[in-house]
């Protein structure tokens, strides 16, 4: 294990590099860039497998043992920033998953974009893709974490956006990234508390990690407002990041309108990996959020914000896939609900337990939208699952591959791993001791999954084919409209049929993972909790029939069967026989189907409120800025000018005019002073004659006096 | 050997002058050489100073003895880092106006001399020389604005340079006031910056002066609301101008705050310190708001330089090592980044398309018209976010940090300003470039444009630049051993002149 972890960055490297390489090829080089991103993949599955055989041999009591490398990055005031690479059995199994799933999501585009002109940037933006995510799974510190974090959501933003010549996905890749960011921002500020109490964000150091001992001893004795401890209160902010990540009420909007990336994507990033990353933060930091209940584990108020937040996503959004006809859509709402069982698993249960339902709802997921994808592929790009039907003719493989999906998701008992997993949510649900409610809110759940996917597969692979026909004229109807333009002009006289065997031979190894991952974690056997936890596990079929196990396990198998019950006798039995027909349900109630159809209305609040308020607000920046500030500036400049128009009619009427007036007087003046030199020397001799009589009778008459 | 940057700048810019008048290509090249032998005098005085080591003299003669003026140079590594920023931008911006056909010699000229006062603002350590330097700075601004610029350029130059005097003004008024207090305290008249920190001006004198300095050298970083003179200076410069007024001129304003308002007056700037980190946040969130709603292409990127210039005043404001380190990554950094932006809207855009509207260029299918823009617009956008690996991060995750041991409300209002520099930067990305006349639009589909394919200059100086910020992001050390060394004493000095 020590000698494994020197070589962990190999898992993350080796993608990256292919995005490094595919991103310097031409557009026509498209076998290359294939077997460049698949190449790299296979060698960090590779890796990671080697790295999880080397953590399996070190199952010992109590805690999983753990190794780690930290390195320096860079100098932060008087101290060092480190990151460094972490392996332990969360990030094992992990990695495993992602690199395996990767890879076979990587063969299948191979098959699913033969036809798109953009085949090399995609493996390139895949790649990249990979690379951030694995890194993110083995990253030992949480700064280096959200670095792999924030990548992943740039590729993610990168793929949904891949045909942004189409507005709505330019639009959802934007809404995606936002979104995202927003919950990105919480984390941020966590961290950024994390590390001003502590100084490090190092997750394991030695004992000086930030989510060892002693940093969290120190963060539980000190609380902040409202009574919150400082451990609970960076805990919720870590979780905001999770929120947005994986789709948590009320950050969920952006999760189903991603689904405009292409189907590989979906199934990728939007349901396998990427939206599980924040389960997985949750796990990885569950001893910050633990920190605060140290005498009683699971119960910390951080937990349990977490488990309510999952609850509730669960069935609301459980509750909103029941009315799409979008069949991604449907799968999102799905995703959505899932992610939320996950964090009411961590929330009552722990890592294992949510981490377990990760696991294997990984396997199903991406097999359930590559068999969307085939179907979408099959259908000539249709996407709306009124148009499509009876498909389990000519797509048989993909027809038995998605209806194992369709169970593990439904959870149909025993056979299936999507049963084992959340029937170890349910259960952990029901030791619960703060409120059973998540329990039955759990419950009601699982009948809504088992119904909405019964309701999918009914619609997609029974009935008559509906391929070609206009779609129901309903309210919303028109909103799905312009998505499948093309396909309705001209799917007329094409028929569906099976995808390449590039596609469905990864279907076919899905299947197998979506029944046999379930295996690893049953109650008789519970080997991956146990490893999880670093502890043997014991096989015992006794467990199996304990009550308390039992006796869940018979109440989710009653819910699967009711929900597909009921699923088939609506739409099963009868099945639609024109695309325009009305959904049974809204035969029945067609306000609330239409409530649920326009998903709660959720957007168009957030249309109403945030969005326009942000607007409003920029706007009004914008115009104090230009007419406040600019106004001011102006105004300052006008009257500086008015000054100027002052001065210089002052100076032109006032001290010009009087110089002026001066002047004139002065020329004036020198006229008649002038008139006295004439040169004429009559007038000369004139003056002096008049003189020179004024002066002698003056002279006379003085004389005289 | 540092100071043959200035020498040469101003020697090139004379040498310019004496060149034919028809010559283009001659003055291209020209500049080009002195810019590149000025980046490259920067960068190894950079390699080869020596890290932790202080400052170092690099010129020191007497120049007016009776008020102790001296013409005296050194470096640390705060100013080395903001020399080779320059030398970055410098060489370019002169990549990015390979293309001015319009009086280039005087351009150039003007340019390399603007290059010239920015780099001994950097190097001076006399007051008086700084200022000197700093006034040679602002008066080519004006020129390469209003005979080079476009979209009301007299209005924006006149604007530009009113606001830069007003703040000299202030400064001017602050540092003689500063002068003769230290004479009568001291007896000594001295202009050096080292001397006058050392004179422990009375707290009220400093809680007036302080303001004074500051609000001088920040008018020209943009702080709110002195800062309205950035957008419509940025809009109505030329490209090369442009990205020298985001990239370096801010800079000049915010080091003038760090290295003369603040070191001076510590007890003036702990005075005021709430209120300047209010304004710095109000700017990183106000500017971002505004270039949310901007129709010009050219304009959000001046609003995002006022939104991203007010981390760097936040983080001079939080007055601790790992604030004001990140507000100097954060200088480097934004210089870049700008730069960038700047580079892709006005070269590569602007000069093809000759429109800024955003609503014009939705019509363009710029992606495709420009396929190297696109892609560069959108590396520096994801950059100018503030994501990972490029130097924004590290740089905004450092004052943020900061900000929390000081005022942790304000950090978090600076965190809403990144989030909303997502948002208007995606805005704008997918309407200049991403916006292809879909399908069901009703707008009219254009004919795909034929644009001058981007030419060799544009690329290298996009490629250098990314380099740049990709390089600092990935191993922030290049810079922050440099930085952190210096900051770290110059921070524990103010924490005490605080006192």
């Amino acid at each position: 294990m020590r000698g494994v972890v020197a070589y962990l960055w190999l898992i993350p490297l080796l993608p990256l590099l292919a995005a490094g390489a595919i991103a310097v090829l031409r557009q026509p080089q498209r076998a290359l860039a294939a077997r460049l991103a698949i190449g790299s993949l296979g060698g960090s599955l590779g890796v990671s497998l080697i790295a999880f055989f080397s953590t399996l041999g070190a199952a010992g009591p109590g805690e999983a043992e753990r190794v780690y490398l930290n390195f320096p990055w860079f100098e932060l005031g008087g101290a060092t920033v480190r990151l460094g690479w972490v392996l332990d059995p969360l990030a094992a199994a992990m990695a495993v998953m992602v690199s395996l799933v990767s890879l076979l999501i990587f063969i299948y585009s191979v098959g699913y974009m033969a036809h798109d002109e953009n085949f090399t940037r995609f493996f390139g933006f895949l790649a990249l893709f990979a690379a951030a995510m694995l890194g993110l799974v083995i990253a030992n510190s949480l700064l280096l974490l959200f670095i792999c974090w924030e990548l992943v959501g740039l590729a993610s933003y990168l793929l949904i956006g891949f045909w942004y010549h189409k507005p709505s996905a330019a639009a959802a890749a934007k809404k995606a990234f936002i979104t995202t960011r927003v919950g990105d921002l919480g984390f941020l500020l966590g961290l950024v508390w994390l590390y001003a109490e502590t100084g490090t964000l190092l997750c394991y150091d030695g004992g000086n990690g930030c989510l060892e001992q002693s940093a969290l001893a120190g963060l539980v004795t000190q609380t902040t407002v409202a009574g919150l401890g400082v451990s609970t209160a960076i805990g919720l902010l870590i979780f905001c990041g999770a929120v947005g990540k994986s789709g948590q009420v009320p950050l969920h909007v952006w999760l189903p309108d991603a689904m405009e990336g292409p189907t590989p994507v979906s199934a990728l990033i939007h349901a396998a990996t990427m939206v599980a990353a924040g389960v997985f933060l949750v796990a990885r930091v569950y001893p910050l959020m633990d920190a605060d209940a140290a005498n009683l584990p699971g119960l910390s108020t951080a937990l349990a914000v977490v488990a309510w937040v999952g609850v509730v996503t669960a069935v609301f959004a459980a509750c909103i896939a029941v009315a799409q006809t979008d069949i991604k859509r449907i799968l999102a709402y799905s995703t959505v609900s899932q992610l939320g069982f996950m964090m009411l698993g961590l929330g009552v249960g722990g890592v294992a337990v949510g981490m377990f339902h990760l696991l294997t709802h990984a396997c199903f997921k991406a097999l359930l939208f590559l068999g969307a994808g085939s179907v979408i592929h099959g259908v000539h790009d249709e996407q709306d699952i009124r148009r499509m039907g009876g498909l389990r003719r000519p797509m048989p493989i993909t027809f038995a591959t998605y209806a194992v999906g369709m169970m593990a998701l439904a959870g149909v008992p025993v056979f299936f791993s999507g049963f084992w997993s959340k029937d170890e949510i349910l259960h952990a649900a029901h030791g619960w001791t703060v409120s059973q409610a998540p329990f039955y809110l759990g419950l009601l759940g699982a009948l809504l999954t088992a119904f909405y996917m019964t309701r999918q597969v009914c619609y997609v692979f029974f009935g008559p084919n509906r391929g070609g026909q206009a779609a129901a004229t309903g309210v919303h109807a028109a909103a799905d409209a312009p998505r499948a333009t093309d396909s309705t002009a001209t799917n007329h006289g094409r028929s569906p049929h099976e995808s390449p065997p590039v596609m469905t031979w990864p279907l076919l190894v899905l299947a197998g993972l979506a029944v046999a991952v379930g295996f690893v974690g049953t109650p008789a056997w519970p080997w991956l909790p146990a490893y999880l936890e670093g502890q043997g596990a014991t096989f015992a079929w006794g467990k199996l029939f304990a009550w308390g196990t039992l006796g869940t396990m018979l109440l989710s198998t009653v819910v699967a069967g009711v929900g597909i019950g009921v699923g088939w006798w609506l739409y099963g039995r009868r099945p639609i026989e024109r695309a325009a027909d009305p959904d049974a349900l809204e035969r029945w109630r067609p306000e609330v189907f239409g409530l649920l159809r326009a998903k709660f209305h959720v957007d168009e609040f957030y249309e109403a409120t945030f969005i326009r308020w942000h607007g409003r607000w920029a706007a009004g920046c914008a115009w104090v800025d230009r007419w406040v500030w600019g106004g001011m500036v102006l105004g300052v400049g006008l009257v500086a000018q008015g000054l100027a128009w002052l001065s210089r009619w002052f100076d032109e009427y006032v001290v010009n005019l009087g110089f002026d007036a001066a002047c004139e007087r002065l020329t004036q003046g020198g006229g008649w002073t002038a008139r006295l030199q004439d040169g004429q020397t009559q007038n000369y001799l004139k003056v002096l004659g008049v003189a020179l009589a004024v002066l002698l009778l003056l002279l006379t008459w003085g004389g005289s006096s | 050997m540092l100071a043959w940057t200035i020498y040469l700048s101003f020697l090139g810019a004379g040498a310019l002058t004496l060149l034919p008048k028809e010559n283009a290509r001659a003055a291209r090249w020209v500049a080009l050489a002195v810019a590149g032998a000025g980046a490259v005098v920067a960068l190894v005085g950079a390699a080869a100073y020596p890290a932790g080591s202080g400052l170092v003299t690099v010129v020191r003669q007497s120049w007016v003895p009776a008020l102790g003026i001296e013409y005296y140079l050194a470096v640390d590594g705060i100013s080395l880092t903001l020399v080779v920023l320059t030398g970055l931008a410098a060489v370019s911006g002169i990549l990015f106006s390979w293309n001015v056909d319009q009086r280039p010699k005087e351009f150039f000229a003007f340019y390399l001399t603007l290059i010239g006062g920015v780099y001994g603002v950097f190097l001076s350590f006399d007051l008086f020389l700084l200022f000197v330097f700093y006034e040679i700075a602002i008066i080519p601004k004006y020129f390469l604005i209003a005979i080079w610029g476009s979209t009301r350029k007299e209005y924006g130059a006149m604007k530009l340079a009113l606001y830069s005097f007003v703040g000299s003004a202030l400064v001017l008024i602050g540092v003689v006031a500063a002068f003769i207090v230290a004479r009568t305290h001291t007896g000594v008249a001295s202009f050096d910056l080292e001397a006058l920190a050392a004179v422990p001006f009375p707290v009220q004198f400093q809680c007036w002066a302080f303001p004074l300095v500051f609000i001088g050298f920040a008018i020209l970083a943009g702080l709110w609301p002195f800062h309205t003179w950035a957008p419509t200076g940025h809009v109505a410069a030329p490209t090369a101008a442009s990205m020298l007024l985001a990239g370096v001129v801010m800079k000049l304003g915010a080091y003038g705050a760090l290295r003369v308002a603040m070191v001076l007056f510590p007890a003036g700037l702990h005075f005021w310190q709430r209120e300047v980190a209010l304004l710095a946040v109000i700017g990183i969130v106000y500017g971002a708001l505004v270039a949310l709603v901007q129709k010009d292409f050219k304009f959000v990127i001046g609003y995002s330089s006022v939104s991203h210039m007010g981390f760097v005043l936040l983080g001079l404001a939080t007055l601790n090592e790992i604030g004001v380190s990140g507000a100097v990554l954060q200088m480097f950094s934004h210089g870049i980044i700008a730069g960038l932006l700047f580079g892709v809207v006005g070269r590569m855009v602007y000069d093809r398309t000759h429109t800024r509207e955003l609503s014009q260029l939705e019509l363009m299918n710029l992606s495709r018209g420009l396929p190297f823009a696109a892609v560069t617009f959108v590396v520096a956008g994801v950059a100018s976010m503030g994501l990972p690996g490029f130097s924004g991060f590290v740089a905004e995750l450092q004052v943020l940090i900061g900000a929390w041991g000081a005022f942790p409300g304000f950090a978090l209002g600076a965190g809403l300003g990144i989030l909303l520099g997502v948002a208007y930067l995606l805005r704008t990305l997918q309407r200049a470039f991403f916006a292809d006349a879909p399908v069901s639009s009703r707008l009219p589909k254009a004919a795909p444009a034929e644009f001058e394919p981007i030419s060799m200059p544009e690329r290298i100086g996009a490629v250098l630049l990314v380099g740049a910020t990709l390089a600092v992001g990935l191993y922030p050390r290049l810079l922050l051993d440099l930085i952190v060394p210096s900051v770290v004493p110059l921070v524990q000095g103010l924490q005490k002149g605080a006192l």
